[in-house]
């Protein structure tokens, strides 16, 4: 049996940093792999020793099995453990460990390349009586007809879906025969460059099923059970978000056809170590939709309900040991509940988001994890996902671990990256999803648009420019230099209140205080918050009673922005300059004369393309000659002298104007 | 035990030291960080009786009224002239100012009744105060160009040239901001040579290295020119600033050029050519910007030691200061009343308690800063109390430490007995001793300000760095009553040395007639109307006054006048 010492993980983020916390626990070693970008991230950190990946796209480095399997081999790793996207499903990847012999953490090669491809695994499963749904290959020389044809047989709409696809992408859905070819050929494009293969099929599709999947766990002495489902039927473009177990549609009657579906199912390809069998549930019926042979992201719920490690029990059938008798004997215990935050945007079409995270809190108890790949300070960019981190609430019914969820992320403090933490609390505290009413057409019904908006309670946005307005007060007379004791503001003629003005988004809004003499006034766009009383004051939380209700608002100024988290929700303001920079407000691109002076010689004309610090024109002025340089790159918009011209200091000579990009 | 407002745990002994049936202190007990006691004042007011209620009553009248007062100084040449001076994208000189503070700082604006009762309006036409710029505290001057376009007539001089004392007393820095339609014509006669002083003053600031800035935001013409002209620094508006000493119509006439006003004395002319203009902004906002840059430049650093005490707050609520001080001004009050609702933690170390009781002595903190008070308890100052003051500045001398007086005096003594035993000798020690103390010196008019005494207790014209007068406050030579009546006296006596009939009828007519006028004329309002004082207070904003001005007197060395021992008198 293969004794694990060293587990090198091949993966990033959230997912590294959870593998290597139970293999610590476990009593292994830890090795990181790491791209550019992640050189600073916690994940390598947390590693007993990391490895560079140069470069920075996926496929110069996580994707990279011969770099890999060489740095396991440079630091003395034993095994390695793939987490899931990247090279988890890779079976060529999992023979290249097992030939340089190194353990590879996941099932067979053979399992791995059954159920890689969709269309073989669905025949498989129809063989081992698994439900499958109608469904037609497509092959890349089918015309317009043959596409047609086979939509037809399957019944209006249809789904392309790439083979060897997964994550959503090469997938689409067609309504009539007419959208048909575009969509195959959009879909197949798409799986070609995700996936290195275009094969795309169509299949039946259900216009609002459940997606419930079931955990499977198969040692190597052939011995398979299940731990249950998962229900992940809130999706955004096909990518869950919220993830639970139980799922509030089984009952268990159900639940034993489906795990003994799964169980059939891993059986039948010979399945050893953590997988899991996708289904959808519509209309009480359940029909197979894949195999993915790997750990999930959303395996934390399982784990919160069995109690078990799923990565321990990975390293342990990885080891070749028997599963324990705990795996067998498990039961769902209450339930758990995962939210996925993403760095995105779900006002903007959930459009990726990026930028330095000034800070990242989330508040962890007992019964809410985070899985988190970032931390205070980390860069998120647009190389990989855009998960930031999972939280998962465990609480002995739905209900509670919902609220449970909700309250962790609507207190978490996510500084200079939006994400879609509004949204998540949005749903879960929306009445049918509390009343377990889910499906994967929930985001459809639900405008995430509207449903992920930020509160538009009137107050939340006054008090907390209120607030961040009296931080700036006491930060500023806490560091003051002289009369630091003297009562903030205090005149003896007073004209007027202390005053500040702030942007949210394109919202000016101004606020007035008057903190002394026992007449605390403090007014927000003219109008006076109502009974307001001020407890305290710091640079980074002020406790402020208004309408006799007292509340906490913390604010965090980092990077030219204030973020402002209080109990009626976050918001990002910036402040408006007192004293905004004169020299902005020339035109934009002017070059000025530095003196009087001869215009010696014009070096470009309108319409040149200029980088920043080419020279544009010489001057010179008492026998000494400047050349006035391009400030930034652009296109030169206006020249304004010849060669021979007087001009005075200040005077303009040319414009140049932004860069049109191609 | 009466009623008290005590607002701290640290009260947790009571000694009292009774002077036959009267209580004439009393101490609490608070734990010192060495583990013994610092003694704090303990108050004895009743806020609840009949006459705290009445005095309170009176005091927020005359505060309603001086309220009123502040009104008219602030809306300046009023609404209409304010909103013309905004449409042409100008910013009012009290807005100038708080753009230019540091936000949050004090500011403590100077005499803002200057001018109170007179053809001119409220303020003079000028805002004067010390304010935080830039982490400095400055004296500000600022013109208000909605009052008859900014012109000075004689009190906008006595105003500025108070500043301009205060500056160079303190050593505080001055920023100038300037928009002024030049003299008050009319009143040329009683400002043309006076006014030269200005000048005088500003470059005598320089030249004891004390920094002028001029920021100019409109006219500044003529005598105005020199402003700028005479400042270490001065900051010019595009299109605002109009700088020059004669105007086109002037220059036509003196030599026959044409000319028009931007290239006669226009922000960029005075900023590329002339070079008056050391920096150029392109608007009031940019000025103001500028000026807060030519301060943080500076690298000023201040020459009195820090504050060194503990600052935290009086045990008492300064709010029953409206109740303690008496409606009628002629019934004494104790001064220790107010000292524990002034100072540092109402914690008060008294010197000669025992001695010369009508004058409180002793050591106290305010914002941090050591100080020694003076106070008048019952109004007369004997020939004790005299020689304890004198006693007393002498200590201060030899310590560097700043003195506080609070004026309630009635004066000196007078009667055969005081004569003979020497009051005028006494009183002479005390004016020789504040006269000549070099430590800084705060007066506050508390109650009334009668006599020598005014002298005595640091008056104006014995140059106290700061000096302020409660609203209630009297100021004459001495009382209406008594100044009728000594004039009465006085007309009867000639009346029968000349053997003439004396009409008794028009002596109480001439009587009550000066009686009014003396009122009229000892009223706070009056008093601060003429610069005798810089301005009225709040009596509830006395600890922060105080603590502005000693902070400010703090920006120039702190040191005592030393050469003989002390002598005990």
């Amino acid at each position: 049996m293969p004794t694990i010492s060293k587990l090198l993980v091949a993966n990033r983020g959230e997912i590294a940093a959870r593998v290597m916390r139970t293999a610590r626990e476990t009593g292994m070693a830890t090795v990181a792999v790491f791209s550019d970008p992640d050189a600073d991230a916690p994940f390598v950190r947390e590693a007993d020793e990391a490895v560079r990946l140069p470069g920075a796209s996926p496929t110069d480095t996580y994707l990279r099995a011969d770099l890999i399997v060489r740095a396991a081999q440079a630091t003395g790793a034993d095994a390695v453990h793939p987490g899931y996207g990247f090279l988890s499903e890779n079976a060529a990847f999992a023979r290249a460990c097992a030939d340089a012999g190194l353990v590879f953490v996941g099932p067979p090669a053979e399992a791995i390349e059954a159920m890689g491809s969709k269309l073989r695994a669905k025949a498989l499963m129809a063989e081992a009586g698994v439900p499958i749904l109608p469904g037609e290959t497509v092959h890349p020389d089918d015309g317009h007809e043959a596409l047609a044809a086979a939509a037809e047989r399957i019944g209006f709409p249809v789904l392309v879906k790439a083979a060897y696809g997964g994550g959503g992408r090469g997938m689409r859905i067609v309504a009539d025969a007419d959208e048909l070819a575009e969509a195959v050929r959009g879909a197949r494009g798409e799986a070609a460059s995700a996936f290195g293969d275009g094969t795309v099929f169509l299949e039946r599709y259900l216009e609002a099923p459940r997606h419930v999947e079931v955990q499977v766990f198969g040692d190597s002495g052939g011995g398979v059970v299940h731990l249950f489902e998962r229900e992940c039927s809130i999706q955004r473009r096909h990518q869950k978000i919220i993830e639970e177990s139980p799922s509030p549609a089984v009952d268990d009657a159900q639940r034993e056809d489906m795990g003994a579906a799964a169980v059939a199912a891993a059986k039948a390809i010979g399945y050893v170590g953590a997988g899991t069998v996708e289904f959808l549930l519509d209309d009480g019926r359940f029909y197979f939709l894949e195999v993915n042979t790997r750990l999930q992201v959303e395996h934390p719920v399982t784990e919160l309900v069995t109690g078990l490690d799923l990565v321990r029990l990975q390293l342990l059938v990885a080891e070749g040991h028997p599963l324990p008798d705990e795996v067998g004997e498990a039961t769902q215990r209450g339930h758990a509940i995962e939210a996925r935050l993403y760095a995105e945007d779900p006002l903007a079409g959930f459009l990726p988001t990026s930028g330095l995270l000034h800070r990242f809190r989330i508040p962890e108890t007992p019964d809410v994890r985070v899985d988190a790949g970032v931390a205070d300070g980390s860069v998120v960019g647009t190389h990989y996902d855009a998960m930031l981190a999972k939280v998962i609430a465990r609480a002995p019914a739905r209900d509670e671990a919902c609220r449970r969820l909700a309250d962790a992320l609507a207190r978490a403090e996510i500084h200079g990256v939006t994400t879609n933490r509004d949204l998540l609390v949005a749903i879960l505290r929306e009445d049918e999803f509390r009343a377990g009413r889910t499906d994967t057409a929930y985001l459809a019904r639900h405008d995430p648009a509207r449903l992920g908006a930020p509160s538009c309670d009137p107050l939340t946005l006054r008090l907390h420019a209120a607030a961040v307005a009296l931080a700036g007060q006491g930060e500023r007379r806490a560091a003051a230099p002289v009369l630091r004791t003297a009562p903030s503001g205090w005149r003896n003629n007073p004209s007027d209140l202390q005053r500040d003005a702030y942007l949210a988004k394109e919202t000016q809004i101004e606020v007035g205080y008057r903190l002394y003499g026992g007449r605390t006034v403090v007014e927000v766009d003219g109008e006076p918050l109502p009974g307001v009383q001020i407890l305290d004051a710091a640079a980074d939380a002020v406790h402020l009673e208004v309408d006799g209700v007292r509340r906490r608002v913390g604010v965090h100024r980092a990077g030219g922005a204030v973020y402002v988290d209080s109990p009626l929700g976050s918001s990002v303001l910036t402040e408006v300059e007192r004293f905004p920079d004169p020299e902005a407000a020339r035109a934009v691109g002017s070059l000025h004369a530095p003196m009087p002076g001869t215009v010696v010689a014009v070096l470009i004309e309108p319409g040149d393309r200029v980088s920043a610090g080419q020279g544009l024109v010489v001057l010179e002025a008492m026998k000494m000659q400047h050349t006035v340089h391009a400030p930034d790159d652009g296109v030169v918009t206006e020249v304004r002298v010849s060669a021979g011209d007087q001009v005075d200091a200040d005077a303009v000579l040319a414009v140049v104007g932004e860069d049109e990009k191609p | 035990m009466r009623a008290c407002t005590v607002r701290s745990k640290l009260v947790s002994n009571l000694a009292e030291h009774v002077d036959g049936d009267k209580v004439l202190l009393a101490f609490a007990l608070a734990r010192s960080p060495e583990g013994g006691t610092l003694p704090v004042l303990r108050t004895q007011a009743d806020t609840a009786s009949e006459a705290y209620r009445e005095n309170r009553e009176a005091l927020l009248t005359v505060l309603a009224a001086h309220e009123d007062q502040l009104g008219l100084a602030r809306a300046g040449g009023g609404q209409r002239y304010a909103e013309r001076h905004r449409q042409r994208g100008r910013m009012l000189a009290r807005e100038r100012i708080e753009l230019l503070l540091d936000r949050d700082a004090p500011f403590l604006e100077l005499s803002p009744l200057a001018a109170w009762g007179t053809e001119f309006t409220v303020g003079a036409a000028i805002v004067t105060g010390i304010g935080v710029v830039s982490g400095v505290e400055c004296v500000i001057i600022a013109n208000d160009p909605t009052v008859r376009g900014g012109s000075m007539n004689p009190h906008t001089l006595r105003k500025q040239l108070r500043a301009l004392e205060i500056a160079r007393i303190n050593r505080l820095p001055l920023i100038w901001l300037v928009e002024s339609g030049g003299a008050d014509l009319p009143t040329q006669s009683d400002l043309f040579v006076p006014a030269g002083r200005t000048f005088h003053d500003l470059t005598a600031l320089s030249a004891a290295g004390i920094p002028t800035i001029a920021l100019v935001f409109g006219n500044s013409t003529a005598g105005g020119a020199y402003v700028p002209g005479m400042c270490d620094y001065s900051v010019m508006v595009d299109q605002g600033a109009k700088v020059f000493l004669g105007g086109p119509p002037l220059v036509k006439m003196a030599t026959g050029e044409e000319s028009d006003d931007e290239e006669l004395g226009g922000a960029e002319m005075h900023s590329r050519v002339s070079g008056l203009s050391d920096y150029f902004a392109v608007d009031e906002r940019d000025c103001i910007r500028l000026g807060r840059q030519i301060v943080r430049d500076l690298s000023w650093r201040k020459l009195g030691p820090g504050p060194s005490e503990p600052a935290d707050e009086p045990l008492y609520d300064p709010d029953d200061l409206l109740g303690i001080v008496p409606a009628d001004p002629k019934t004494p009050f104790d001064p220790r009343e107010v000292v524990a609702r002034v100072v540092d933690g109402s914690r008060f170390d008294e010197y000669k308690t025992l001695y010369g009781t009508s004058l409180v002595t002793g050591w106290a903190s305010v914002h941090g800063y050591p100080v020694g008070i003076l106070a008048n308890a019952r109004g007369v100052l004997f020939g004790e109390e005299a020689k304890k003051a004198a006693e007393f500045i002498l200590l201060a001398n030899q310590t560097d430490i700043p003195l506080i007086f609070l004026q309630n005096t009635t004066g000196y003594m007078v009667g055969a007995q005081y004569e003979q035993n020497g009051i005028i000798k006494d009183g002479a020690k005390m004016i020789n001793a504040v006269t000549n103390s070099t430590v800084p010196h705060i007066t506050v008019n508390i109650g009334a300000s009668y006599g020598a005494g005014n002298y005595g207790m640091c008056g104006r014209m014995y140059e106290p760095r700061l000096l302020f007068a409660w609203p209630n406050s009297k100021l004459a030579v001495m009382g209406p009553q008594q100044l009728a009546g000594v004039l009465s006296i006085v007309a009867r006596q000639a009346a029968q040395a000349s053997g003439k009939p004396f009409d008794e009828e028009a002596d109480a007519e001439r009587r009550q007639g000066v009686e009014d006028q003396i009122e009229r004329e000892s009223h706070s309002f009056f008093v601060t109307s003429k610069l005798y004082d810089d301005g009225i207070i709040d009596p509830r904003d006395t600890r922060t006054a105080l603590g502005i001005a000693l902070s400010a007197a703090h920006s120039n060395e702190v040191r005592g006048r030393r050469g003989f021992g002390v002598f005990r008198m």
